[in-house]
């Protein structure tokens, strides 16, 4: 167990499991979401109230879902680069932020356009979305901590204790918004009518979800990638690397 | 032999105390700030008592979190940049007791001012007097969270150039559930309702974060004085 726990500090190592995993994984993201929207955009039957509005619901639920555990994943990162020093996890956690903010963007904007034709309005100050919305604050936060920092190991630091604070405080802003919701309007508009969606849309949505999890993953790796060659450019096997390609 | 961990904390309230009352003005600015966003929102949204009286809880609770969070940016750098901080992270004492000493008495320089302030302000909103006591507790409550909240977006970024937009970019998301249960113990008494319940979520907040942002303030420094 130990000798995979100092595997994973080390860059080259990581570099070229993480090359090999995305020989198979990204061809199997690419075809799983190709097919995905297939399925749900075309296979699927019309909603009887909603018509064939609701099929945004294939990208934007999994987006959703997706951008909340990407937070954890990024404090859980965190939080071992913290306990271990491990510098890999300090390159997970970065890596992590833009893509979380990317997906809480998407499931934002993609929720507004279904928003319009159904609710009549771009915006509603609904629970669930004010929380995406405090999301992306976090996410971009962590960003913008890092990018402040020129030290990029202090930086990490600084972002894995922020992320970490962002983890205890989600719950309670996640509580504290329902709440302040349902004190001030009634529940008008109800997001999911309990969980009364049929078997036919419910397991494109699900082929979606693990789709999206695999794109997370998939640009995670990638983006780990640059930045492992990014931080150890100076070092022989980058050079050798780039001597393979055909670089100078 | 090295002072007791409760005789150090009290020694370090007490020196923060010192230098925040030895320059007055200062510690009248976070007051000022407060009274001049008030008279903003009058120019804003037109003098009618009503209008003004309905935001009243939510405009007096916003600008409290603005003039908390421009405070936040302050607590240590002046530590930082004098080196006392840096003795403080090596004196024997644990580092989240000092930390809490810190936070406490930034709260008494300016929650404690602004919460016992409120009352004048309120009524020049229009808030009815039967909200001024919860007015007063939740904002004496909360601003203690706030600075407990702001203390870590000050410890994170004290060893930064341009720290000033950074902190609230950092520690708005955090201040929200602080805004809405505040905002609405002062609506609740507005409304005839107990605000008590209100409080007493405000007085959770406060434990919990009584418990857990020291840590996260003691890491930011130790990060902070590295830079």
């Amino acid at each position: 167990m130990w000798t995979l726990f100092h595997k994973f500090g080390s860059p080259p190592w990581l570099y070229r499991l993480s090359g090999s995993i995305l020989r198979w994984l990204l061809p199997i993201t690419v075809v799983a979401l190709v097919a995905g929207s297939v399925w749900g955009l075309l296979f699927t039957a019309p909603d009887f109230r909603q018509g064939n509005s609701y099929r945004i619901i294939y990208i934007h639920v999994p987006a959703a879902v997706v951008a909340l555990a990407g937070y954890y994943v990024m404090a859980i990162a965190g939080a071992v680069s913290l306990i271990w020093r491990m510098k890999m996890a300090d390159i997970a956690m970065r890596a992590c932020a833009p893509i979380g903010a990317a997906l809480t963007f998407i499931a934002l904007v993609t929720g507004s356009i279904w928003g319009k034709p159904t609710w009549g309005t771009w915006w509603v100050w609904d629970a669930r979305i004010t929380s995406m919305l405090i999301l992306l604050f976090l996410y971009l936060g962590v960003v913008a901590l890092y990018e402040a920092y020129e030290n990029k190991a202090l930086a990490a630091k600084a972002c894995a204790v922020l992320s970490l604070v962002g983890t205890v405080n989600i719950p309670i802003i996640y509580k504290s918004v329902d709440w302040w919701y349902s004190l001030h309007q009634p529940a008008s508009i109800k997001f999911t009518g309990g969980s009364t969606i049929d078997p036919s849309m419910l397991y494109p949505l699900l082929f979606m979800i693990l789709a999206f999890y695999a794109l997370f993953t998939c640009a995670l790796l990638l983006n780990m990638r640059a930045e492992i060659l990014q931080r150890e450019q100076r070092t022989a096997w980058v050079r050798a690397l780039a001597g393979e390609r055909g670089g100078n | 032999m090295p002072a007791s961990a409760a005789g150090f904390c009290f020694r370090l309230v007490r020196r923060q105390l010192v230098l925040g009352l030895r320059r007055p003005v200062e510690l009248g600015n976070p007051l000022l700030f407060f009274a001049m966003v008030v008279a903003l929102f009058p120019l804003g949204l037109g003098p009618a008592p009503d209008t003004l009286a309905d935001f009243a809880p939510g405009i007096l609770w916003i600008v409290a979190l603005l003039s908390n969070l421009l405070t936040s940016d302050a607590v240590f750098r002046s530590d930082l940049e004098d080196g006392s901080l840096e003795q403080l992270l090596l004196a024997p004492q644990p580092l989240y007791f000092s930390a809490l000493a810190y936070v406490l008495a930034h709260w008494l320089l300016t929650g404690l001012l602004l919460g016992l302030a409120s009352p004048v302000f309120a009524l020049m909103l229009g808030l009815a007097p039967t909200a001024i006591p919860a007015l007063a507790l939740s904002l004496l409550l909360g601003t203690a969270v706030l600075s407990l909240i702001g203390g870590i977006g000050g410890a994170l970024t004290v060893g930064l150039k341009r720290g000033g937009m950074l902190i609230s970019l950092l520690i708005l998301p955090f201040y929200m559930p602080v805004l809405i249960f505040g905002s609405s113990a002062v609506q609740a008494a507005l409304n005839g309702n107990p605000a008590g319940p209100y409080l007493a979520i405000l007085g959770a907040l406060l434990c919990i974060s009584i418990a857990l942002a020291p840590l996260a303030i003691a890491a930011g420094l130790r990060i902070s004085v590295d830079t």
